[in-house]
């Protein structure tokens, strides 16, 4: 009942002034969606180019780096045990990349809980022969049933199809740049060269193209039978394991534990793509903070359209506060007005938010760099209706509160000896 | 037997100090019983008005004591001093402060609403009972800002009855008026103080007005200088 002739009184306020009202209660609107427009927006795009980057790169990646081994004969002598050994020119015994013991390894890994998949890969620098020139480039092996259900290799092929590595023997896919310069296309042969002059024709089976130019100019992939063949090597041999976890957060944690357990070297995600969570993260920033921005800015029209009407109002305060009502049902008069306003502001705000999302969301957007790709990328994620829906009422309650307070400061004997 | 004491001030004094000192109210005792009819009068300037609005609780920066219905104001909050003028206290001005957003019935039933002690229904048919006994009731569902000055000062004379309060305060009801209109008003006074024993206290300038209360005060320069039975009414 007390509340209800307190919304009574607050909505005859705002209907006497319905215009200023309204231009308010725009206000909020319009910042409303520009910050669900904008969050949408900036965190799409985000999100793509995250997953340009996280999609196919493994959370935990397990390979042998070739360097000279940390214990040289040396250290093993007793004699010189107490001094401090200089030695230069110290060479890498040999040349081995390759992962010790890599069948048990990985059954160890298939059975870890915190492990999604894992993909074995070689990789082998090679060079695509082209005429007389040499173009230098990677020949990747990989195993094409888990690498597409695990890095979406798939999602990458522009020509062809990414399955006819298994196969069709000998086939190879080529980046969309490095297939440009061999004038190469589907069904054709091209021949690579490995590092120890052995010469391999294979047949183009398709074209990929990634996005990032780097890779489009240098990598192919072949299967890891294929890869084997070419380099020469046994049937368990293999350069990289690539986890994929459940948790992207554990990556760190698991790849020091990989690396001791294993006895192999391990790189996680956080750390081969550091600047890219910079990028991502001062991005959402300036989104966040125009869209902050424009809320505070609506926040003064609503302070600015209360203290007007507590000005125009003075006569009806006082004789409301005459009359029985107390300073306290005076001040909730006009956070009812204020709260009102974000309210119906911000409603039709989110409304209009996710509308204006759903039309980016349509514009069309075709990158060379982005084939799967065709319009602007939205993210819609509920989070950034309700953070909007929080700040807007939080900022017209701010904004609401000192006029309110003044309102309910009136002293009724001023303004009725003022008549 | 007499009636019970409804508003009663002992040695009120209340001082200005803006911009220098000046006491406007001066050691002021005075009683006002059930079912009567009391005017104020006195120079311009006398402080008729600032006395009303300390015994009104409105104001409170003032110096001894105030009891209405035989309790003491002084030391209570804000809220329950509301609380006291919307249940027993009904107030008419020289201006009427009509809400102009609302219609006149419910201009009239605002202070019953935030009573909250009947419903709204009830508080409707109580306002129409008000209005209807001023002759207004056809003006019921007009807005505010449609009546003539006359018309108003009813409309605010309604307002103050609304919660039958035990004590009905006014400061120059008439002031605003032009003679025929504070005619009807006086008769109002008239017709509340003698059918229905409404307890009265007014501020007037008008000697006639005075003339027809039962009791009149006159103040002179923040004292009070006379409190009067008048035998001359009825
Ligand atoms: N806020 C104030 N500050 C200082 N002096 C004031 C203030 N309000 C009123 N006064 C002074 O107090 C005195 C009493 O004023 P008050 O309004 O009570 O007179 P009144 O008897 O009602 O006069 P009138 O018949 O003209 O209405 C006047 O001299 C006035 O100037
Ligand atoms: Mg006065």
């Amino acid at each position: 009942m007390r509340l209800r002739l307190i919304f009574r009184i607050a909505q005859s306020l705002l209907m006497a002034r319905w215009k200023q009202t309204l231009v308010a209660a725009i206000g909020v609107t319009f910042s409303i969606t520009m910050f669900i427009a904008l969050l949408s927006f900036m965190v799409g795009l985000n999100e793509l180019l995250d997953n340009l980057i996280l999609n196919r790169t493994p959370h935990v990646r397990l390979y042998n780096e070739i360097k000279a081994s940390a214990h040289q004969p040396i250290n093993s002598a007793s004699e010189f045990q107490r001094g401090y050994h200089f030695i230069r020119s110290i060479k890498p015994n040999s040349n081995r990349q390759q992962l010790y013991n890599s069948i048990a390894l990985q059954k160890v890994l298939q059975e870890d809980p915190r492990v999604k998949g894992i993909a074995a890969r070689i990789t082998a620098p090679v060079f695509f022969n082209d005429g007389v020139v040499d173009l230098t480039g990677v020949l990747n092996g990989i195993d094409i049933k888990n690498e597409n259900a695990l890095f979406h290799f798939n999602d990458y092929i522009v020509k062809g199809k990414s399955e006819d590595l298994a196969i069709v023997s000998n086939s190879i896919i080529l980046g969309a740049s490095l297939a440009d310069k061999l004038q190469a296309s589907v069904g054709d042969m091209v021949s690579v060269t490995t590092a120890r002059g052995t010469r391999f024709p294979l047949k183009v089976a398709g074209i990929f193209q990634s996005g990032l130019q780097e890779m489009d100019k240098t990598m192919s992939y072949t299967s890891l039978a294929t890869a084997q063949k070419v380099l020469g090597k046994s049937s368990d041999y293999m350069t990289d394991l690539q986890i994929r976890l459940h948790h992207l957060e554990l990556a760190p944690e698991l790849a020091r534990e990989y690396a001791l357990r294993f006895n192999t070297d391990a790189e996680d995600i956080q750390t081969s793509n550091a600047q890219f969570e910079t990028g991502s993260f001062i991005r959402t920033l300036i989104a966040y903070s125009v869209g902050i921005t424009l809320l505070i800015v609506a926040g003064f029209g609503i302070y600015n359209i209360l203290n007007m009407m507590i000005y125009e109002k003075m006569d009806s305060i006082a004789i409301l506060k005459a009359t029985g009502f107390s300073g306290q049902d005076v001040n909730r008069i006009f956070i009812v007005i204020a709260l009102s306003i974000g309210f119906f502001g911000g409603i039709v705000g989110l409304l209009l938010g996710f509308l204006l999302s759903v039309g980016i969301d349509h514009i069309p957007f075709h990158t060379a760099s982005l084939p799967t790709i065709t319009t602007y990328p939205v993210s819609y994620n509920p989070i950034f209706y309700s953070i909007a829906s929080c700040f807007s009422i939080m900022t017209t309650y701010l904004s609401g509160w000192a006029p309110a307070r003044k309102a309910s400061r009136i002293d009724p004997v001023v303004i009725i000896r003022g008549k | 037997m007499e009636n019970r004491i409804v508003l009663e001030s002992r040695h009120l004094c209340k001082q200005f100090r803006d911009p220098v000192i000046i006491d406007v109210l001066k050691d002021i005792t005075l009683s006002v019983r059930q079912g009567d009819f009391v005017s104020i009068s006195g120079k311009s300037g006398c402080g008729k008005s600032t006395l009303l609005y300390v015994l009104s609780t409105m104001d409170t920066d003032y110096s001894g004591e105030l009891f209405i219905d035989g309790q003491l104001m002084r030391g209570r909050t804000e809220k329950q001093l509301a609380q006291v003028r919307n249940e027993k206290i009904g107030f008419v001005f020289q201006f009427h402060y009509l809400l102009n957003e609302f219609t006149v019935v419910e201009n009239v039933m605002l202070p019953g609403l935030k009573l909250g002690t009947f419903s709204e229904a009830h508080v409707r048919t109580r306002a129409m009972d008000r209005l209807t006994m001023l002759g207004i009731e056809k003006l019921a569902d007009k807005k505010a800002n449609q009546l003539s000055g006359g018309e108003k000062q009813r409309v605010a004379i309604a307002r103050a009855l609304i919660n039958d309060p035990l004590l009905l305060l006014c400061d120059e009801p008439t002031g605003n008026l032009d003679k025929a209109n504070s005619l009807i008003v006086f008769s109002i006074f008239k017709e509340l103080a003698e059918k229905h024993h409404q307890t009265l206290l007014v501020v007037t300038h008008d000697q006639e007005f005075a003339a027809n209360s039962h009791r009149i005060i006159t103040m002179e320069d923040g004292h009070v200088i006379s409190n009067v039975k008048n035998t001359h009414s009825v």
